[in-house]
């Protein structure tokens, strides 16, 4: 057979050729944004490009803890001026007092265009006495008396309006000029990057920058006990593309080691070892090139995945070594080959499944794994041979197979523990119904515990704004945004004093729309005009006309005065409030409007704000919710996928076996080694997420092969100690791959670990126990 | 700011005590210090350069030794001020604003003038103010000029009188040359 063609291996040699061009030439990323759902509706497109795009992605927070506090302080000042100056950032803030002397200069000097109680009757002499009177009550209270030096020049409290409607309750504590921790333990600055959150190369660059400028400064300033801590969004990509790295490596490299040193142990073969990792290899390089032609980009997951890849892949070729080592080559074909080809196939409909995700990482994996076992496949059944020395002779593993056989006697005996080991996991999944899924993303994120732990304390430290409810609209031009975000303010400003809510954000708050401006200038009267409207409004009041001549001098340069635009607001922490709720985007203008939820524990009327919103086109968003929804939805969308590859599977099957009882046989075990790992899974603590979901799809596509191999018609293998010992050689790479892969901090590779490693044992197991036995 | 506490447990010990002659700074301070709060009506009338009157309030406060007082005036508009331990907040209407003191050194120092003296913490007091005593025990005037120039920029002297551990007037005179003087009327009942 050797001799007649050397025509497959040819074929092999091209093909291999040809994947290795298409993957050395391949783009490979480890952006975790592959994670994220493409196709969402609109408000969840905006919760992807918050995600990828938007403020929340470009937002780090820095700590500076150790030393001093005026040690802490002055490295937040030399930090925030180095970054400042280094380009890579579009706002640092530390809360500096000066930069806030500054804004408050830019209100005041702009209040008559600012201030939303700029209005014709404003400026009578009944509103006047009105606000007036109000300013002087104002004094009574420690407020006012801040305010008591301003009263000549704005007696009618329009600062006051302006300051009185920010919210000053979230504002982060300060301490020696700067912002610092609620214990006063850690001074903390706010930056927010140039480059987009989904830029991880820009991202990785700009927190670079950040430590190495902090190290020089506090070695210079003789502070080595000064440390510094970073976190946000882009701290979490960037930790997780440097993990998932070293993972596809790591993982790689421990899975083929342990897989080489398994082999070798049992073949007692160089050669049998390196001609068995060959389909692994081809099946490896036509994965990455499969991939690399249908997406575009290859994921480092997918290559860490690769890894379990390696599991399944080398049991074809342990099947082909240890059960062919005595028979003619072309028994093994005729014997085991229909059952390995089927084995293929019951995997490659399980993995089909996932290329209809709606996350690209999945569909990816999807690929990899087809075209790497359908290549491992056909390398193993075609080339193999060819290659195979004519008097290759592994070790004998028949003696472990005897030793199994009556160990198999044994476990068969045990078989009425099957049903009960179903029914009481079966029963776990009952009593913990509520809580078998994960209900939130966070499931998925590669993030770990201590980040996002971190995370959390640098943004209560902040008061970092909690923008779980957002109003969001869209609009062609600036002008229209703002005037758009106007009108819906209108209609929350009727919320907030109803009390639905406590507050909100608008860009037009510090940036009004021209023709609101306009209006507002328009507003004041002439200087005689109020001059005499003053006179009559004073009337009763403490205050002479007379201590008001700057007041009128005020008011007649505002009528005159240059509208406010986005170049005027420009260095002043206002910008930065406009340019993360105003966004300028290819298809048009976004505006976000935050809302403030009040205190207490009353139930948000969320159902009002949509009321309040109707007729208008801004969108109600609960990113929370939202964020919810979206997981629910692929969740949804990811049983629904690997039903239908199980069914797909048990289809096929049932077609290729034709009897329904060997038929039900093969998926007892596998689906009572499903029921078992879910169990097992929930009763230890875990939420079950997607990627389990995708494990429990392995099993499946992993776990029929040995089922079916102990349910072929004509013979069993516990009759043949060879068979049964190639299927737990086969079984300890599958365990030892996956096992790999539960060892991984990355929480996307573990959990398909620790569901796919347990199920494999227990589906051998169980397909043993369960095995119909000739009788002796 | 002022307030007023009430004896509820020292009576009886302090009526036991000898007359003395000389009434000095420990002693007034002592006295102080055996307060353990009460409740209190003010009037507050802030002399204002650019006002022809003064600006008055007056309401109810109450203070719990040795770091809880509360403002809470009631004319000319409702509005509470909590001093608490290392807090103060202040609410009016809608608006609720809370400041934490070791923020802002001065209004730290600004309110260590008050609690210092109610709670008789001499050694509080003397961080940042110089002391002078005059009058007796059942009329004194403590005098406290700002010695820490941050202070000095916002108040020229503070001016405390009282009558044995009561305080009954408080007096700020403002760097700007503005002026409050707030008088206390101590409540019956705690």
């Amino acid at each position: 057979m050797k001799r007649l063609s050397a025509r497959p291996v040819l074929l092999w040699l091209l093909g291999l050729a040809l994947c290795a061009g298409v993957a050395l030439r391949a783009h490979y990323t480890a952006d975790m944004s592959a994670f994220l759902p493409r196709s969402p509706t609109p408000a969840q497109q905006l919760l992807v490009d918050q995600l990828t795009e938007g403020v929340l992605s470009r937002l780090l927070l820095v700590g500076i803890e150790g030393s001093t506090p005026t040690g802490r302080a002055e490295l937040s000042r030399g930090l925030a001026k180095h970054l400042e100056d280094g380009g890579l950032f579009l706002s640092v803030r530390n809360g500096d007092a000066a930069i806030l002397a500054r804004d408050r200069e830019l209100l005041f000097a702009n209040r008559y265009l600012l201030s939303p109680t700029v209005r014709p009757e404003r400026f009578t002499p009944e509103g006047l006495h009105a606000a007036i009177s109000e300013s002087i009550d104002l004094l009574a209270s420690p407020i006012g008396l801040m305010l008591k030096g301003l009263l000549g020049r704005d007696p009618t409290g329009e600062l006051v309006e302006l300051i009185g409607s920010l919210d000053t309750s979230g504002s982060p504590a300060s301490e020696n000029g700067v912002w610092v921790s609620r214990d006063g333990e850690r001074a903390i600055l706010m930056l927010q990057t140039r480059a987009a959150g989904s830029d991880t190369d820009a991202q990785a660059l700009a927190i670079t920058q950040i430590r190495s400028a902090f190290a020089n400064l506090a070695s210079k300033a003789g502070q080595p006990e000064a440390r510094m801590v970073v976190s946000g969004a882009a701290v979490f990509a960037v930790n997780s593309r440097t993990a998932i790295e070293s993972e596809a490596v790591r993982l790689t490299t421990l899975g083929t080691t342990a897989v080489i040193a398994l082999l070798l142990l049992i073949y007692r073969s160089f050669t049998a070892v390196l001609l068995g990792l060959l389909p692994v290899a081809s099946g490896a390089l036509a994965g990455i090139a499969a991939v690399a032609l249908g997406f575009g980009t290859v994921h480092g997951l997918t290559i860490g995945f690769g890894t379990t890849l390696i599991g399944e892949a080398v049991d074809y070729s342990i099947y082909y070594f240890v059960q062919s080592d005595e028979e003619e080559e072309g028994g093994w074909m005729k014997r085991f080959w229909p059952t390995i080809r089927l084995g293929v196939l019951t995997s490659i409909f399980g993995f089909a499944s996932l290329l209809f995700s709606g996350f690209p990482g999945l569909a990816q994996l999807g690929l990899y794994s087809i075209a790497g076992l359908v290549t491992a496949a056909m390398v193993t059944r075609f080339v193999l041979p060819h290659l195979r020395p004519a008097k290759l002779r592994i070790h004998d593993i028949a003696p472990i197979g005897r030793a199994l056989a009556g160990f198999w006697a044994w476990l068969s005996r045990l078989r009425l523990i099957v049903p009960i080991l179903g029914l009481a996991a079966v029963l776990v999944l009952v009593a913990n119904r509520d809580h078998v899924w994960s209900s939130s993303l966070s499931g998925l994120s590669p993030v770990s515990a201590a980040d996002q732990a971190l995370d959390q304390s640098l943004r209560a430290d902040l008061g970092a704004p909690n923008l779980r409810y957002l109003v969001v609209l869209k609009a062609g031009s600036r002008e229209d945004a703002l005037e758009r975000a106007e009108s819906v303010g209108e209609r929350l400003r009727g919320l907030v004093a109803d009390g639905v809510l406590a507050g909100f954000e608008s860009p037009a708050r510090f940036l009004p729309s021209t023709a609101t401006q306009q209006a507002r200038r328009n507003a004041l009267p002439e200087r005689d005009a109020l001059a005499r409207n003053l006179e009559t409004a004073l009337v009763g009041l403490p205050l002479r006309p007379d201590r008001l001549n700057a007041f009128l001098d005020d008011v007649d340069q505002a009528r005159t005065q240059a509208l406010l635009t986005p170049e005027s607001l420009r260095g002043s922490t206002l910008a930065l409030a406009v340019d993360s709720l105003l966004l300028e985007r290819p298809q048009g203008w976004t505006v976000l409007i935050p809302l403030r939820t009040p205190d207490g524990d009353a139930p948000f009327q969320a159902a009002r704000v949509e009321a309040a919103l109707n007729g208008t086109e801004a969108l109600f968003v609960d990113i929370f919710g939202e964020s919810n929804n979206l997981y629910r939805t692929y969740l949804d969308e990811a049983i629904l996928l690997s039903l239908a590859g199980i069914l797909a599977i048990v289809v096929l099957m049932g077609v290729v076996l034709r009897e329904p009882m060997r038929l039900v046989r093969v998926m007892v075990p596998v689906v009572t080694a499903e029921l078992i790992v879910m169990a097992g899974l929930v009763a230890t603590g875990h939420a079950l997420t997607l990627l389990h979901l995708v494990g429990m799809l392995l099993i499946v596509a992993v776990g029929t092969n040995y089922a079916l191999f102990f349910n072929q018609a004509e013979q069993n293998p516990g009759d043949d100690p060879r068979t049964l010992a190639s299927l737990l050689l086969a079984n300890l790479a599958t365990v030892i791959g996956f096992g790999i892969l539960a060892l991984s901090p990355v929480p996307v590779l573990q959990a398909i670990g620790i569901t796919v490693g347990p199920g494999a044992v227990l589906t051998l197991v169980l397909s043993a126990m369960l095995a119909h036995r000739a009788p002796r | 700011m002022k307030f007023a506490f009430r004896l509820v447990t020292c009576l009886l010990t302090l009526a036991s005590l000898p007359a003395v002659a000389a009434w000095d700074l420990p002693q007034l301070m002592t006295e102080l210090a055996r307060n353990q709060g009460g409740r209190a009506h003010f009037t507050e009338r802030k002399y204002i350069a650019l006002l022809d009157k003064p600006v008055v309030s007056s309401g109810e406060m109450r203070y719990v030794a040795p770091d809880y007082l509360e403002k809470r005036t009631l004319t000319p508009r409702l509005e509470v001020m909590v001093l608490d331990k290392d807090e103060i907040s202040l609410e009016r209407g809608k608006q609720k604003l809370t400041l934490r003191l070791r923020e802002q050194p001065e209004i730290l120092a600004f309110v260590a003038s008050i609690r210092g003296t109610l709670s008789g913490n001499r050694a509080a007091l003397e961080q940042n103010y110089a002391l002078h005593l005059s009058g007796q025990r059942d009329n004194w005037t403590l005098n406290l000029s700002p010695s820490n120039p941050r202070i000095a920029e916002l108040v020229t002297r503070i001016t405390i009188s009282g009558s044995r551990q009561q305080v009954r007037s408080i007096e700020y005179l403002q760097a700007d040359g503005d002026r409050s003087l707030m008088s206390i009327e101590p409540l019956d009942a705690r």
